[in-house]
C-alpha cells in the first residue's frame, strides 16, 4: 500500500503536460545565492545519507585487498547463504509473477463485484512490518502453530527450513509485480485484446500475441523489484530462518552474523555483492523509465 | 475501463480462481491467524503484555523515532526535490536515480553500514564523538536509519506533483509585485502540502515497522532504545508466543489506521490537483 500509493500520485501525473522550467527559469527563480545554498543542502543531504553508506562498503569489503575479500566470499556458509538466496528469488519471483499477471487481467479486463476490496487486499503485505509477516508463518507452521501438529505428524519442517523462508519471502513480495500491471492495463483497455478475440483468437493467443507485448516492459520493471526485495529481504526472513549456519542463512541474515562476530570484512563483502545487485536494480529500472515511453511511470 | 458489454474477455474463471486461491493462501490465511491467536488469549493477559513498561517503552521509541524522521525528511526530501526538479546542476540525472537506493539496498547492508559510519571509530560517529554527540547505539541512531528508509517515499511523492506545477501562477504572482518568498508561501507550498503530507505519512509507516536498517545501529538497550519490532522477536526468542502476537497486534492496527490516513490523504490531494 504504501507504495501503491506513491504509484498512484504519479499516475494522476502521467497524462498532464509538463512545463517547459528553462523559459520560467529566466523570469522567475530564486536567486543565485539561494540557489546554490538549497542546490548545496540537497547534495549535502544525498551526500551523507545516500552515497556515504554506499563507499563504504566498498572500502570496507577491499579494506584487505582482493585476495582477502575473494576469501571472504568463498568461505563455506557464505557460499550457501548466496545460493539459497538465489534459490528463494527461483521459487518466490516466478509464482509472484504469475499471479501479478493473472492479477492485473482479472482486475484491468473484467468488472465484477469486490473489485475494489480486491485492489486493497493485493497491497495488505506492504501495510505489515517484515518482522509481523515472518511471526504470521510461525503462529501458522510453529510447533504450537495451527498447522504445527498435522506438519509434525507427517515430518514436514516449513519454519527454521527453507520452505518458511520462501514462504515469507512470498508474502512480502507479494504485491509487486501485481501494482505495476494493473494501472497500465487499465490505462490500454481491451480495444486490441477484442479485436483479437474477434478476429478469432483464443485467449492465450490473444494474451501472448497482444496483451504480453504491451505490458513487456511494465513486467521486466515489476520482476526487477520483486526481485531486489526477494534478495534484500530481512525482517520476515530472520524471524522464520532459525538461523542454521550453512542451511538457513540467506545473504542478509550472513551479513547479520557475520557483522555480530566482528568479521567485517566478511560482512562487508557480502554486503558488497548485495549492493552491487542493487545498483544493477537502479541501472535497469532508469534505463527501461528512460526508454520506453508507452510504459508511462514517469 | 468501463466495459460495455460484460465477459467478453475470456479467462475470468481462470484468473479469478487463481487470484483467490493465491491471495487466501500467502496472505488472507496467515493475517487472520494473528487475530484469531490474539483471541485466544484472555483480555487481562492481552492488556498486561502491552502495557507493560518495557513494551510501552518500545511502542514510544517506535512512534517518536518514526516521526521525528519522517519530519527531517519532509524537509529535507522537500529541498532535494526543488533542486532536482527547478535547478540544473551536474550529476542531477544520476542523483535523481539514486534517491530509490533505500528502496533497493537491502536494509541489512544500510544497518551496517550506518552502524560503522557513526560508531565511535566510524568516519563520522568520530568527528560527533569530541562535540558530545553519541549516535550509533542510541535513539539518535534509530532516526538517522529511519531517515535513510524514509527518504525516497516523501522526495518520489512530491516530485511528480512538483514538476507539473504550472509556473504561470508563479509568474503572475512576480508580474503583481510579490517576492519570491511571498510566492512560495501562498502560491507554491498550498498545491505541493497535501503531497508532502502524504510523503510524510508513507515515511512514517515505513518507520514503524523498520526492523533490518535500525538495529545494527540502535545498541537495542532495553527501555531505551529497543524497537517495537525488535521486542517481538525478543519475546519469540523466549517462547513467548502470545506476548509478541499481543505487541504485533497493536502494530498491525496502528498500520491499518496509518493506511486509511494515507488513503484519506490521497484522495484529498487527488481531489487538490483537479481543481
Amino acid at each position: 500500500m504504501v507504495q501503491q500509493a506513491y504509484g498512484e500520485i504519479k499516475l494522476e501525473q502521467a497524462g498532464t503536460i509538463r512545463p517547459t522550467h528553462r523559459q520560467a527559469a529566466v523570469r522567475n527563480t530564486e536567486s543565485a545565492p539561494v540557489r546554490w545554498a538549497l542546490t548545496g543542502i540537497a547534495l549535502l543531504f544525498l551526500g551523507l545519507f545516500l552515497f556515504l553508506p554506499l563507499l563504504l562498503v566498498f572500502i570496507e569489503a577491499f579494506r584487505n585487498g582482493i585476495a582477502t575479500y575473494i576469501a571472504a566470499l568463498r568461505n563455506d556458509e557464505t557460499f550457501s547463504a548466496i545460493c539459497l538466496t538465489l534459490l528463494v528469488v527461483a521459487v518466490a519471483v516466478p509464482i509472484n509473477a504469475v499471479f501479478g499477471i493473472a492479477a492485473a487481467w482479472l482486475i484491468a479486463k473484467h468488472d465484477f463485484r469486490g473489485k475494489s476490496i480486491l485492489t486493497t487486499l493485493i497491497d495488505l503485505p506492504f501495510t505489515v512490518s517484515p518482522v509481523i509477516a515472518g511471526l504470521l508463518f510461525i503462529l501458522l507452521f510453529g510447533a504450537n502453530g495451527w498447522l504445527g501438529p498435522w506438519l509434525a505428524e507427517r515430518d514436514l519442517k516449513v519454519v527454521f527450513a527453507v520452505p518458511g523462508i520462501v514462504i515469507a519471502t512470498m508474502f512480502v513480495t507479494f504485491p509487486f509485480v501485481a501494482r505495476e500491471l494493473v494501472p497500465l492495463m487499465q490505462v490500454q483497455g481491451d480495444e486490441e485484446e477484442q479485436a483479437a478475440l474477434l478476429l478469432g483468437a483464443n485467449g492465450w493467443q490473444t494474451f501472448r500475441r497482444i496483451t504480453l507485448p504491451n505490458i513487456k516492459w511494465a513486467l521486466v520493471y515489476g520482476l526487477i523489484l520483486c526481485t531486489a526485495r526477494a534478495v534484500g529481504e530481512f525482517g520476515a526472513v530472520s524471524v522464520v530462518s532459525g538461523h542454521i549456519r550453512g542451511q538457513t542463512n540467506t545473504m542478509t541474515l550472513q551479513v547479520e552474523i557475520l557483522f555480530n562476530e566482528y568479521n567485517f570484512v566478511g560482512a562487508f563483502a557480502a554486503a558488497s555483492l548485495l549492493s552491487a545487485f542493487a545498483l544493477v536494480t537502479l541501472l535497469v529500472k532508469n534505463i527501461i523509465e528512460r526508454f520506453s515511453p508507452e510504459f508511462v511511470k514517469k | 475501463m468501463a466495459r460495455k458489454r460484460k465477459r467478453v474477455m475470456p479467462g475470468f474463471g481462470l484468473t479469478f480462481g487463481c487470484c483467490v486461491l493465491y491471495l487466501g493462501l500467502i496472505v488472507l490465511i496467515p493475517i487472520s491467524t494473528i487475530f484469531a491467536s490474539s483471541a485466544g488469549m484472555t483480555w487481562e493477559n492481552f492488556w498486561a503484555t502491552i502495557t507493560s513498561r518495557r513494551v510501552m517503552a518500545a511502542y514510544k521509541l517506535s512512534f517518536m523515532a518514526s516521526f521525528l524522521a519522517a519530519l527531517v525528511n519532509v524537509v529535507f526530501g522537500f529541498i532535494v526535490t526543488w533542486a532536482l526538479v527547478r535547478y540544473r546542476f551536474p550529476g542531477r540525472k544520476l542523483i535523481d536515480a539514486m534517491v530509490d537506493l533505500p528502496f533497493a539496498l537491502p536494509t541489512a547492508v544500510a544497518g551496517i553500514c550506518l552502524a560503522t559510519i557513526y560508531a565511535r571509530t566510524g568516519w563520522l560517529g568520530g568527528l560527533l564523538e569530541p562535540l558530545g554527540i553519541k549516535v550509533a547505539y542510541n535513539q539518535a541512531g534509530i532516526v538517522i536509519a529511519l531517515i535513510f528508509i524514509g527518504l525516497p517515499f516523501v522526495v518520489r511523492t512530491v516530485q511528480p506533483v512538483l514538476e507539473d506545477l504550472g509556473q504561470d501562477v508563479e509568474d503572475a504572482a512576480a508580474c503583481l509585485g510579490a517576492s519570491r518568498w511571498q510566492t512560495f508561501r501562498r502560491i507554491i507550498l498550498p498545491e505541493l502540502t497535501p503531497a508532502l503530507l502524504a510523503g510524510f505519512a508513507l515515511a512514517f509507516a515505513r518507520g514503524l515497522g523498520e526492523y533490518g536498517s535500525v538495529i545494527f545501529i540502535a545498541g537495542n538497550i532495553p527501555m531505551k532504545s529497543e524497537i517495537a519490532p525488535l521486542l517481538i522477536i525478543t519475546k519469540l526468542e523466549e517462547y513467548n508466543t502470545p506476548g509478541a502476537t499481543a505487541i504485533a497486534v497493536v502494530m498491525l492496527a496502528a498500520s491499518f489506521i496509518m493506511l486509511f490516513a494515507i488513503n484519506t490523504i490521497q484522495r484529498w490531494s487527488s481531489r487538490h490537483m483537479e481543481r
